[in-house]
């Protein structure tokens, strides 16, 4: 196989020279040439069906009246018309009487899960098992009731939540300011821990002795005289094993000290009732449900 | 061919040729972009919006400087997963008042457009002094300083100043309030009923829980307020924009 001599046409040339070197003129490819026009046509076509021309007041709508706005309004719509009966359902169900392995509890439980991961797991962790400062909601501890209406009161309204006039409120004082005295504060410090199973071999028994008039005098109102706290108030149990803001000597003086206390966000505004009514069923089922 | 066969004078003279391209580049841009400093409808009108308050304005000095914006965008894009996950989606008019603004398109982080209310002062202070704390698979850094940092309000009316040149129409007597309404908004128990008028929907509260404005208040004031001036339940989106 020989390679065949180029042939070459005879062309005219563009009429430059350069030290003897011309320049062909030969013409562009057709296909070439073709899909440049078809830009151009698709160009023209494009700004009529679209919207593109600026004119005085606004923008031509173009011909197949797209709009970004109304094909996602479109495309919500889709999903709520697909969901939409069960959405229903679920915004006026009263849940104590969800059936389980009902359509509608399933529909509840997966999402809810949904909802919890997008704006819970923030601050009470992927999986629900809560963070320094804020609860588990995998136990039984509940600071404000374990019912599946406490908890979706508590969704709706938050804890101490500015925005919300039926939030839950409670406010431990910081006995730190005034109350009680650095001797007093380590007295009833100790005694707190004597109630709990996990601080009470770290307790000096003899300053939990004269804690507990001390804890009498300041502390029963919320806490209860055997210390296991009031739902009604937020005020924890003292006696279980749960140690919210840590369980060390140092971290349950700071609490006495300052009474820190938690806020929850008010979620009726920014959720629907039937995202309120799924994650109330979500929490509740994760174990610690009353 | 007439006119056609005349592009040899551009192209054998290489100063002609750039003037040329540059005016063609000129008439793309003019059409592109000067329509959007006229049209009507660029930005709607859209109720509740008004400029930061002098806190707020602090807090987002800090923000761009610590480059929060490298991770985390402020603009809801209008699509369904977005909408869901985030609120209504981004109108123009809830960035007419951000030099510069903070949109973009990446986002290491979560959109921050509507994280105001989302999560309580604690809940910004434990995240910013230590993410991982309460978001154990969060790749942020650690902003834990900005709670020491204690500042004042010496250069805030030269920051809205700056602000108001480039087109924030803050009033006169926001002017001249604006180091009062900067502490009044960290303090409580101050008499904030003047910020209040000036700031529709400003949040008073010590943001960071301890003594003193520190950066940390500021920059919680300011996340704190993102996406809640517009009340999107009495808000219905014009779909020709």
């Amino acid at each position: 196989m020989s390679k065949k001599p180029v042939e070459k046409k005879e062309v005219e040339t563009t009429g430059h020279e350069w030290d003897g070197i011309q320049e062909f003129n030969n013409p562009l490819p057709r296909w070439w040439v073709w899909v440049f026009y078809a830009t151009i046509v698709w160009g023209v076509w494009y700004t009529i069906a679209y919207p593109a021309w600026p004119l005085i007041k606004g923008a031509t709508a173009g011909y197949l009246g797209f709009s970004t706005r109304a094909e996602v309004a479109a495309e919500i719509d889709r999903f709520t018309a697909m969901n939409g009966e069960l959405e229903a359902q679920l915004a006026s169900a009263d849940l104590t009487t969800l059936e389980q392995g009902s359509d509608l509890h399933n529909y509840a439980i997966q999402s809810g899960r949904a909802t919890f991961a997008t704006f819970c797991s923030q601050c009470h962790g992927s999986g629900a098992a809560g963070n320094v400062g804020y609860p588990n909601l995998l136990d039984n501890d509940w600071l404000w009731g374990g019912a599946l209406e406490d908890i979706q009161m508590t969704v709706q309204h938050g804890i101490r939540s500015e925005d919300d006039d039926d939030t839950r409120y409670s406010e431990m004082p910081a006995f730190g300011d005034d109350y009680l005295s650095d001797e007093e504060i380590a007295q009833v410090v100790n005694y707190a821990m004597s109630l709990s199973p996990v601080t009470q071999p770290d307790a000096d028994m003899a300053l939990a002795a004269d804690g507990a008039t001390v804890f009498a005098d300041n502390c029963t109102s919320c806490h209860m005289e055997d210390g296991t706290g009031d739902r009604s108030q937020g005020a924890p149990n003292l006696t279980d094993a749960i140690w919210l803001y840590g369980d060390s000597k140092d971290e349950i003086t700071e609490i006495v000290s300052n009474g820190p206390f938690g806020v929850m966000p008010a979620w009726s505004g920014k959720l629907t009732d039937s995202q309120i009514n799924a994650v109330t069923a979500y929490v509740h089922q994760l174990g610690g449900g009353e | 061919m007439g006119i056609l066969d005349k592009h040899v004078v551009l192209e054998k003279n290489a100063t002609l040729l750039l003037v040329g391209s540059l005016l063609v580049v000129t008439v793309g841009g003019i059409v592109e972009i000067a329509p959007l400093f006229y049209l009507e409808n660029t930005i709607e009108d859209v109720e509740g919006m008004r400029p930061y308050s002098p806190l707020e304005l602090e807090g987002r000095n800090i923000y761009i400087r610590e480059g929060c914006y490298v991770c985390h965008s402020q603009m809801i894009r209008p699509m369904r997963d977005e909408v869901e996950r985030y609120g209504h989606y981004s109108l123009a008019a809830e960035s007419q008042y951000d030099h510069p603004f903070q949109w973009g398109s990446k986002r290491t982080g979560p959109d921050l457009a509507r994280v105001g209310g989302r999560y309580s002062d604690e809940w910004h202070v434990d995240h910013l002094k230590d993410p991982q704390s309460v978001v154990p698979e969060s790749v942020m850094p650690k902003y834990a300083f900005l709670a020491d940092r204690l500042i004042e309000p010496t250069y805030i009316e030269d920051l809205m100043k700056a602000n108001q040149i480039v087109g924030v129409p803050y009033t006169d007597e926001q002017m001249e309030n604006a180091e009062a309404d900067w502490l009044a908004q960290a303090d409580p128990d101050s008499d904030y009923d003047g910020l209040l008028a000036r700031y529709p929907k400003a949040q008073v509260r010590n943001f960071d829980g301890a003594p003193g404005v520190s950066e940390m208040d500021a920059l919680i004031a300011y996340m704190q307020m993102l996406g809640t001036l517009v009340d999107f339940s009495t808000f219905t989106p014009d779909a020709s924009r």
